[in-house]
């Protein structure tokens, strides 16, 4: 298992970045050069004209690893679930 | 010490009666209910539809709950946040804080929901009385309200 391993994860969306997307929920197999949030976000920009126009913003998108919110500095590590969110509007 | 994230309505009375039997050291409760305004920025609301992410609201409203127990000398607290479609004044979120003087009361709810606000993963969708429907736009004084208490 080298740092540069090929990583499954499952990757949710929600309110209107799940509307951009198209999509709730995909599991995908990231390249190994991709560390942090971030570098997660400039790869799925390069998918396809759905995604470039959901983080079209990308400081605007938050993000949480395993259910817990994080920055985009952040490093994915060992992470099995990754989500993408507008900032939260409950209360 | 709880958090619930339901569908159906809540009754303030009854789930307070619930969070105090018991507890004869609890001197003050403070209870707060937010609802569904009917008018907002001068539009017509006619519903709103709450999506979560689900179980990390929960998570995250339990550490919410945590810090406020951490913080003050709670005797119990309750939050409910209703999900899924509601209509202009409907219920949405109840705090309760209690605790053995006031002081803590107050300022825990008042903690707990600006937390909420800012941190649990719900997101609302407006219906106008006209039909168009739109995500509501986190607003910077929640956020700057949520900063006072770090």
């Amino acid at each position: 298992m080298g740092e540069n391993a090929a990583h499954r994860v499952r990757i949710r969306y929600f309110a209107w970045v799940r509307e951009k997307v198209g999509c709730e929920s995909e599991d995908v197999e990231l390249p190994g050069n991709i560390e942090t949030v971030a570098d997660l976000v400039g790869w799925l920009k390069q998918r396809g004209p759905q995604y470039d126009e959901a983080f079209a913003r990308p400081q605007v998108v938050r993000a949480a690893l395993d259910k817990v919110h994080v920055k985009p500095t952040t490093a994915l590590g060992a992470t099995r679930e990754i989500a993408f969110f507008p900032p939260v509007t409950g209360g | 010490m709880a958090v619930r994230v339901q569908r159906e309505d809540f009754d303030v009375g009854a789930e307070t009666a619930k969070l105090i039997a018991g507890h004869p050291d609890i001197g003050a409760i403070v209870t707060f209910t937010g609802r569904v305004r009917g008018k907002d920025d001068g539009r017509q609301i006619a519903a709103l539809t709450l999506e979560h992410y689900p179980d990390m609201t929960e998570a995250e409203m339990a550490r919410i709950e945590a810090e406020a127990t951490a913080r003050w000398p709670l005797q119990a607290s309750l939050v409910i946040h209703r999900v899924g479609e509601l209509k202009a004044g409907d219920n949405i979120v109840l705090v309760i804080a209690a605790s053995e003087h006031r002081q803590a009361a107050f300022e825990a709810a008042g903690f707990l929901m600006d937390y909420l606000k800012t941190r649990a993963p719900f997101w609302k969708k407006e219906t106008t009385a006209s039909g168009d429907s739109d995500w509501v736009e986190a607003r910077d004084e929640d956020e700057s309200a949520a900063k006072r208490w770090r």
